[in-house]
C-alpha cells in the first residue's frame, strides 16, 4: 500500500509540471496580455511605460523561458506578485480568500450528503413510490434550476421584500459594533442563502448517486441472504445494503476536494463573496498570469491529491480490492 | 467648495465593456424634490455606502486605470487645481495661480495650512517629488504625457512652484491637478522603481477630505472623514465602497437599502424598476448627459468608405432617435460631435443628417452603388454587392442592439451588413488596432478638456494610437494644434467650434449619441445639488440631519 502511494506520488509530480506547462501556454496565448489591462486603451497611456512594464514582468522572453524562470521560483514556493496595481504577492492574494470559500463549501459539502444520503436511499427502497417521484421531480428542478436565477429570486423575497436575511456580503458594515454573539448570527445570516442556492443545485446530482448506488446493491445476492436471515428490514438497508451503496459515493467525495477551494464564480459574484471563484475570473480576465497560475497549481494539486486518496480510501473500506490485488487497480 | 478631482485621465478614453464612468454635465432633471428643501440642519456623522462592481486596483491612483480606485483616490488625495461644479478650474492645494504672459511659465502659490494626514506639512517639495516621480520612467503611471510636456519645475520658496513648458500647453493646468505625492513617505521607492511595493499602495497617506481605514480586498474599502481637512471637515463620517461585482445584486442591495449610492442606473431601472412611491420616497433620483458619446466608426483605409458619399449615405439610413427609443428608452441625447454638450467649446451649429432612406439611396447610387440585378441590394459596376461586417465587443448589449438596429436600417437601403461580436481584449488586439475592420460600433470618454489631438490628429495613426479611423485632414490637423497651444479660453473656441464643424461634415464616424447619467442618492443625504459637474463634485459638503442619520458609529 505504502509503496503503491508512494509510486503514485511521485508520478504525479510530472503530470503536475505538464499541467502547468499548458496551463501556462494557454493563458499566454489568449489574445490581449496584462498590459491591455493595466494601460487600457488610452491615448495617455505611453507606449514607454507599456515597454519597460514588459520587461519587468519578463514577457518580452519567449514563452518556454517565462515558464522556466516561472517554474524555478514556483518549486521554491515562490509564486511572485500579482501584475495589477497593487502588486502583492500572489499568496497573500489567494491567503485572504480561501477560508472563506473552504468554509462556505466545507458546510455545503456537509449539507449535501446530510441530505442527499437520506432522500437517495429512501427513493431507492421505495423506488417508483410516490415519495420517490416527488424526490425525482424535486432534484431534477433542483439540477435544471440555474443558481444566478435561484439566487435573484431568494434575495428578492428574503431580502427585498420580507427583509429577514441580509442580500450580499459577508458581514454587515456595523459588524465592529455588534457584541460576540450578534456576530455570529450576522456572519451566520450571510451565509445562508448563498448555502441554500449552492445546496440546491448540488443535492440533485449526488441523490441521484446514491439512489442507483443503492438501487444496485438491493438486488444483490448478500442481500437477499440477509433478508432471507430474517433480519428486520431496517438493520438489512442500514447495516448491509447502505455500507456498501457508499463505496462509489466515497469516490466521489474524494474528487469533489478540489471543488472545495475553487469556488463557485456565480455565487460568489451574485452575493458579493470575496472567495477564490471571484479571485480567479478576476485575474483570467486581467490576464493576471501569476495569480492565475498561482491559482491553477493549487487547483492541479488538489485534484492529484484527491485522486490518491480516492484510490487509498476505496482500498481502505472495500476490503474486496485490498485483499483482491490480483484486479490490480490502475 | 469641495473637489471633483481632475485625473490625470482627462483625454478621450475607449471605454470597454465595464460600466460607463458618470461624470457630467449640462442640463439637469432631478427625479425628486430638491433633498435640501427638507428640513434638517447640517450635521456632522452617519456613513455613506457606495456600491462598486469592481475591487480597487491599488492606493496610489496614479498607477491604476481602473474607475474604482480613481473614486477612492478622489477623496484620499487632492491636487494643486480641481474642477468645480461647472467644470472650471479652481484652486485647491493652491491659492492661486499665474501664467506668464507669453504661456510658458506656470505660477502656482501654495496654501499654508495643508497637513498631510500623519501630521507633516505639505510644501512645494511634495509637488517637485510628484512631478520627478509621474516622468520617472520607473514609475509606471499610464498617464503621463501631461508631465512629460513640461520642460522643468521648481520650488524657489516652500510654498511656490514654478512649471516651465517648452512650447504653450493649453491643459497645463489642469495636469496639476494630479494626485499629489508625499515625499516624505515616498522618495526611496520612487526612485527604486518600486512604488506597487511601497506601503503606501495598502496604507495611503494624502491632504484630502477623508482619512483611509481599511482596504479588504474584493469586499470593502473604508474612509474617514479627516478632521483637520483644510476646506473644513466633510460632515459624512465615514465612506465605505462595497464590492458587489453583479449589476443585479447592486440593484437589489439598493432597493433592501443596503447601498446608499449607486452612480448609474440601467435605462430598464430608472424608466420602470424605481418608478414605486417606496422607492421614490427613500432615494433621490438624477439625470443628465453622460460624459461619453456611442459611435459608428468607419475605417477610413477601405476605399468604400473613403467615398464621402457613401459614409454620408450612412448618415441619412440611420435613424438615431430610433437607436436612442429603441436601446436606451430615450434615456440619451443624439450626439452631433466629440464635445461635451454644455462645456465652453461645444457648439451646435453643425451640420445634420436627418434620417432619410431615400436621399441615402441617392447618394450611394451618385457613388456607383446601385441595384443592378434587382434583388433589393446595391453593387458596384462590377456586379459585385455592398457588404460589411459591423463589429463590436461581446457583453454590452447596447451595442449590439445598435448593431442589430442599423443592419435593418443598412439593408433598407440595399447595404448587406453583418454582425461579429467579439470579446473586448480580442477585439481590440485583432481588429481594432490593426485596423481590420469596416465598421465598428464603440464608445469614446469626453474629457473636461476639449483637446482631442489624439483622436484626429492625422499623426495619430499608428497602431497603438488612438485615430483609429484613420482620419486624416490637414485643416483640422491645424485646429488642432492651434487649440492646444494656447493658454487662452476664447482663442481656443474658435478652433475646437470650426473641428466641430468639419467632423460633422466629413464623417469619419457617426455620432450616436450621449448616454444620460443617472445616479441615484439616498433621501437621507442632504445638499446634493446636480452640476455640470456631476453631482459627487460637492460631496464634502452632503450631510445627514441629525434626526435621520442611520448609522451612529465613527
Amino acid at each position: 500500500m505504502a509503496l503503491f502511494a508512494l509510486r503514485r506520488l511521485l508520478l504525479a509530480i510530472p503530470l503536475l509540471i505538464g499541467i502547468t506547462f499548458v496551463s501556462y501556454v494557454v493563458i499566454s496565448l489568449a489574445p490581449g496580455g496584462p498590459l491591455d489591462f493595466l494601460t487600457p486603451e488610452d491615448p495617455n497611456a505611453s507606449v514607454e511605460v507599456k515597454e519597460r512594464l514588459i520587461k519587468e514582468f519578463g514577457l518580452d522572453q519567449p514563452i518556454h523561458v517565462q515558464y522556466w524562470q516561472w517554474l524555478k521560483r514556483a518549486v521554491r514556493l515562490d509564486f511572485g506578485r500579482s501584475f495589477l496595481p497593487d502588486g502583492r504577492p500572489v499568496l497573500t492574494k489567494i491567503g485572504e480568500r480561501l477560508p472563506v470559500t473552504l468554509f462556505l463549501n466545507l458546510i455545503e459539502m456537509a449539507i449535501i450528503v446530510g441530505l442527499a444520503v437520506p432522500i437517495g436511499v429512501l427513493s431507492a427502497t421505495r423506488q417508483y413510490s410516490l415519495y420517490d417521484k416527488i424526490t425525482t421531480v424535486f432534484v431534477f428542478v433542483g439540477f435544471a434550476t440555474p443558481d444566478f436565477w435561484l439566487a435573484l429570486l431568494l434575495m428578492i423575497l428574503f431580502g427585498v421584500q420580507l427583509g429577514w436575511l441580509p442580500i450580499s456580503g459577508l458581514r454587515s458594515l456595523n459588524w465592529e459594533y455588534l457584541t460576540f454573539w450578534q456576530q455570529q448570527w450576522d456572519f451566520f445570516s450571510h451565509l445562508i442563502l448563498p448555502i441554500v442556492v449552492a445546496t440546491f443545485g448540488g443535492l440533485a446530482g449526488f441523490s441521484r448517486y446514491m439512489r442507483q448506488s443503492m438501487l444496485e446493491v438491493v438486488r444483490q445476492d448478500y442481500v437477499q441472504t440477509a433478508r432471507a436471515k430474517g433480519l428486520s428490514e431496517r438493520v438489512v438497508i442500514s447495516k448491509h445494503a447502505l455500507r456498501n451503496a457508499l463505496l462509489p459515493v466515497v469516490t466521489i467525495l474524494a474528487l469533489a476536494l478540489p471543488g472545495l477551494i475553487g469556488g463557485s464564480v456565480i455565487i460568489e459574484s451574485i452575493f458579493a463573496i470575496p472567495g477564490m471563484g471571484q479571485l480567479m475570473v478576476q485575474s483570467v480576465f486581467s490576464r493576471d498570469y501569476p495569480v492565475v497560475m498561482g491559482n491553477l497549481v493549487i487547483v492541479a494539486t488538489l485534484t492529484l491529491v484527491a485522486n490518491l486518496v480516492a484510490d487509498i480510501t476505496y482500498g481502505l473500506v472495500d476490503p474486496r480490492i485490498r485483499f483482491g490485488g490480483r484486479r490490480g487497480r490502475r | 467648495m469641495a473637489s471633483r478631482r481632475v485625473r490625470g485621465r482627462s483625454l478621450p478614453v475607449w471605454i470597454g465593456c465595464a460600466a460607463l464612468v458618470a461624470a457630467c454635465n449640462g442640463p439637469i432633471e432631478s427625479g425628486s424634490d430638491d433633498g435640501a428643501a427638507a428640513g434638517g440642519a447640517p450635521a456632522y456623522g452617519d456613513t455613506f455606502i457606495q456600491a462598486s462592481i469592481g475591487d480597487i486596483g491599488g492606493l496610489i491612483p496614479s498607477l491604476t486605470s481602473d474607475q474604482s480606485s480613481h473614486d477612492v483616490g478622489g477623496m484620499i488625495y487632492d491636487g494643486l487645481v480641481k474642477l468645480d461644479r461647472d467644470l472650471t478650474m479652481v484652486p485647491s492645494m493652491a491659492e492661486s495661480w499665474t501664467y506668464s504672459p507669453d504661456c510658458l511659465e506656470l505660477t502656482f502659490k501654495l496654501r499654508r495650512d495643508v497637513k498631510w494626514h500623519d501630521g507633516r506639512g505639505f510644501t512645494a517639495d511634495d509637488v517637485v517629488f510628484t512631478y520627478e516621480t509621474m516622468i520617472n520612467p520607473k514609475t509606471p503611471a499610464p498617464f503621463k504625457e501631461g508631465f512629460l510636456l513640461v520642460k522643468d519645475v521648481e520650488a524657489p520658496d516652500p510654498y511656490t512652484v514654478r512649471v516651465r513648458y517648452a512650447k504653450p500647453y493649453a491643459r497645463a493646468v489642469e495636469t496639476w491637478g494630479t494626485y499629489v505625492l508625499p515625499k516624505h513617505l515616498l522618495q526611496s521607492f520612487a526612485e527604486a522603481g518600486t512604488l506597487r511595493e511601497s506601503p503606501q499602495n495598502s496604507r495611503p497617506v494624502g491632504t484630502g477630505p477623508y482619512l483611509f481605514q481599511e482596504w479588504k480586498p474584493g469586499e470593502k474599502v473604508v474612509l474617514v472623514a479627516n478632521p483637520d481637512y483644510y476646506e473644513g471637515r466633510p460632515y459624512l463620517s465615514r465612506v465605505v465602497y462595497r464590492v458587489i461585482p453583479s449589476q443585479a445584486t447592486i440593484f437589489l442591495e439598493l432597493k433592501a437599502r443596503g447601498v446608499d449610492y449607486v452612480s448609474s442606473l440601467t435605462g430598464i431601472q430608472y424608466a420602470r424598476q424605481t418608478e414605486y412611491p417606496a422607492f421614490r420616497k427613500a432615494y433621490q433620483k438624477f439625470r443628465y448627459p453622460g460624459s461619453g458619446y456611442t459611435f459608428l466608426g468607419f475605417n477610413l483605409k477601405d476605399p468604400r468608405f473613403a467615398d464621402l458619399r457613401v459614409r454620408q449615405a450612412f448618415a441619412h439610413a440611420i435613424n438615431k432617435q430610433e437607436l436612442i427609443d429603441g436601446v436606451r428608452l430615450g434615456l440619451a441625447r443624439e450626439a452631433t460631435g466629440p464635445i461635451r454638450p454644455g462645456t465652453w467649446a461645444h457648439t451646435d451649429d453643425v451640420k445634420r443628417f436627418a434620417y432619410d432612406p431615400e436621399k441615402a439611396k441617392a447618394l450611394l447610387a451618385e457613388a456607383g452603388w446601385k441595384d443592378r440585378d434587382g434583388d433589393g441590394l446595391v453593387e458596384d459596376r462590377d456586379g459585385k454587392p455592398f457588404t460589411l461586417t459591423i463589429r463590436t465587443n461581446q457583453g454590452n448589449d447596447e451595442r449590439k442592439k445598435i448593431a442589430e438596429l442599423t443592419q435593418q436600417r443598412l439593408k433598407d437601403v440595399g447595404v448587406q451588413a453583418d454582425i461579429q461580436l467579439i470579446e473586448w481584449a480580442a477585439f481590440i488586439k485583432e481588429f481594432v488596432k490593426p485596423r481590420r475592420f469596416e465598421v465598428v460600433v464603440l464608445g469614446l470618454g469626453t474629457g473636461t478638456d476639449p483637446d482631442q489631438f489624439v483622436v484626429w490628429h492625422s499623426s495619430q495613426r499608428g497602431p497603438d494610437q488612438m485615430n483609429r479611423t484613420g482620419y486624416a485632414n490637414p485643416e483640422v490637423d491645424h485646429l488642432l494644434e492651434l487649440g492646444r497651444s494656447s493658454c487662452v479660453q476664447s482663442e481656443r473656441v474658435r478652433s475646437y467650434h470650426r473641428i466641430q464643424q468639419i467632423l460633422a461634415e466629413d464623417l469619419p464616424m457617426i455620432f450616436l449619441y450621449t448616454a444620460d447619467a443617472m445616479p441615484v442618492v439616498t433621501a437621507r443625504i442632504r445638499g446634493v445639488h446636480p452640476a455640470p459637474a456631476g453631482i459627487l463634485h460637492n460631496f464634502t459638503e452632503w450631510y445627514v440631519p441629525k434626526t435621520q442619520q442611520r448609522y451612529t458609529s465613527g
